[in-house]
């Protein structure tokens, strides 16, 4: 029988049914004590970076969307926004009105799932249900304006590439007033439900003094009480021309970081009315050249999950020489080691969860690439053969039992 | 508020006018030489509270590897400084002392640019696998993908 006061190690992941995406755990404990957690993060990692060079900008662009499939807007647009800077474009006030609104809508969706994710965390699924069907109103709108639900492809450089229609600016309004309604009813939930209170309160604690000691961004570190944010410190897009309040907390520990969440829902549906209702006439884009000049810039952005930061170095071509992304996540997930320290195992899940983690921002991209084939497109059966010929060289051969399966089934 | 930090750091460390720029609104460019980088990270946060490292990022600019670090503070300036060393032994201090965060992107630079980091403790590596073949660092310039997939076809 195992000893409860030895020291035992359990490694999580990289695969794990527990994870949504590969990363790795190695969790020290004495009985169900945490003594301390090792992370190994990486299994994403995808070469974005340097498949960046050898693209052109605005093919990078689209790339760069593709570093999050929650957060795709933030990317794209805080890539743009250094090389816009970089090229010393003037991009009109209307498409940075429409960059501000697909911004916060996105915000909206990506804490409504968070929302949803951290219910589910805590046994409390009938929170799962009720966010993320609600969660639906906006991915219709953001579908609606965008096109996509995810990885909207709304940005161009020099602007956007779809206007907004007087009819869409009355169906968002509507979506807004349908989900202030409902966010009032899920802080309300917030507030009084002794489930979420006894379950999130006094776990996670990041102090205010560990929060900058750590460098943590977003609603994790404005849970601590550290008032940073992106879109009031260093403003981009139209923030600057609208009123909104940094929230903050002082709890410092899950519970803060959901109130956090929860309240700046509310500033979001402010600032999307503010964007619908003063949004600038004039053109959506201004033409940018193929070939950058040679400079370097970095532009930050408030992501859902916390300031993000691009850096762009270009050479005058129409490829940059460097780019540099780095995701809120990566900022964050260092303080989640000295959150856990001391805490029981079973806290363990909704601590990561609390600073929603996003693994595939965090390491980022390789590109596939084969020079022999002249078509990128791959029909359902190519790539069924495909996968079955990369794993047989591989040593892994499900053939027989195929055979065997195929066989059962047809008696 | 961006030309009064200039000013000090010119009086302090006697910068060069090439080397300390303002290419924008809150933002200020600097380069230093690494002996006088420590001083420079602790006179930044102690007088000018820069307290918040956004990141660092590697460059490979030929004979030299750069490293720039992004450091900001509350108002929104942000302050990029960097360091240029030679490739051949590109040696850097770590400031995990100031910064713990620092860690992380230390690390990136270690697997991805092949940067030698002093008193950066041991640890997992990131991002790259544990079996990346040594000496390989993808972001350098003169690496390309197909050198990795003939070290792979050699050991398979």
């Amino acid at each position: 029988m195992h000893n409860p006061s030895e020291e035992f190690k359990i490694p999580i992941g990289p695969q794990h049914p527990a994870l949504k995406e590969p990363e790795s755990f190695s969790v020290a404990l004495r009985g169900e004590k945490i003594l301390g957690v090792d992370i190994r993060l990486g299994y994403n990692h995808r070469g974005i970076e340097k498949a960046c060079e050898e693209r052109t900008y605005i093919q990078d662009m689209y790339l760069i969307e593709r570093v999050c499939g929650i957060c795709s807007h933030s990317h794209s647009t805080c890539f743009i926004q250094a090389v816009e800077e970089i090229a010393g474009l003037a991009v009109p006030r209307r498409a940075l009105y429409i960059r501000t609104l697909v911004a916060e809508l996105e915000r909206i969706h990506s804490h409504l799932l968070w929302l949803g994710v951290a219910g589910h965390e805590i046994g409390f699924d009938t929170l799962l249900m009720y966010t993320w069907r609600d969660r639906e109103i906006v991915m219709d709108i953001l579908a609606e304006l965008t096109g996509n639900r995810v990885n909207y492809g709304i940005n161009t450089i020099g602007g956007v590439r779809r206007d907004i229609s007087s009819i869409q600016i009355q169906e968002t309004l509507k979506a807004m007033d349908l989900l202030e309604e409902r966010t009032k009813y899920y802080i309300e939930l917030g507030l009084e439900e002794t489930t979420i209170i006894k379950r999130l309160s006094g776990v996670g604690v990041l102090s205010y003094e560990d929060s900058l000691h750590f460098d943590a961004v977003g609603p994790t570190a404005r849970a601590s009480g550290v008032k940073r944010d992106v879109r009031k410190d260093d403003p981009y897009a139209s923030y600057g021309e609208i009123s909104f309040d940094v929230i903050t907390d002082t709890g410092a520990d899950v519970y803060a970081r959901t109130i956090v969440r929860l309240k700046e829902l509310m500033e979001s549906y402010k600032i999307v009315r503010q964007c619908l209702k003063n949004l600038p006439d004039g053109p959506i884009t201004v033409r940018a050249p193929r070939k950058i000049p040679a400079g370097e810039a970095l532009s930050r952005y408030e992501a859902p999950r916390g300031e993000d930061v691009h850096y762009v170095k270009s050479n005058g071509t129409d490829k940059p020489e460097r780019v540099k992304v780095r995701a809120p996540t990566l900022a964050n997930v260092q303080a989640v080691k000295h959150m856990l320290k001391d805490r029981f195992l079973a806290d363990m899940p909704i601590v990561i969860a609390a600073i929603d983690p996003c693994f595939s921002c965090t390491d980022r991209l390789v590109s596939l690439k084969d020079d022999d084939k002249k078509a990128d497109v791959m029909t359902w059966q190519a790539l069924h053969d495909y996968s079955i010929k990369w794993h047989s060289q591989r040593g892994v051969d499900f053939g027989k039992l195929n055979k065997k399966l195929q066989e059962r089934l047809s008696k | 508020m961006e030309n009064n930090i200039i000013q000090e750091l010119v009086k302090e460390f006697n910068f060069p006018e090439t080397s300390i720029r303002q290419p924008r609104e809150r933002r200020i460019s600097l380069e230093v030489g690494l002996d006088k980088f420590t001083d420079v990270l602790e006179y930044l946060m102690k007088h000018f509270n820069f307290t918040h490292l956004c990141t660092i990022t590697g460059l490979d600019e030929g004979q030299n590897l750069s490293f720039i670090y992004h450091l900001t503070k509350e108002g929104g300036i942000l302050i990029n400084i960097k360091v240029s060393v030679p490739k051949e032994n590109p040696v850097i201090k770590s400031i995990i002392p100031y910064f713990a965060g620092a860690e992380i992107y230390e690390r990136e630079l270690v697997d991805l640019f092949g940067a030698k980091v002093e008193g950066l403790p041991s640890g997992n590596r990131y991002p790259l696998t544990d079996n990346w073949p040594a000496g390989q660092f993808p972001l350098r310039k003169d690496w390309k993908q197909d050198m990795l997939d003939k070290k792979a076809g050699e050991n398979a």
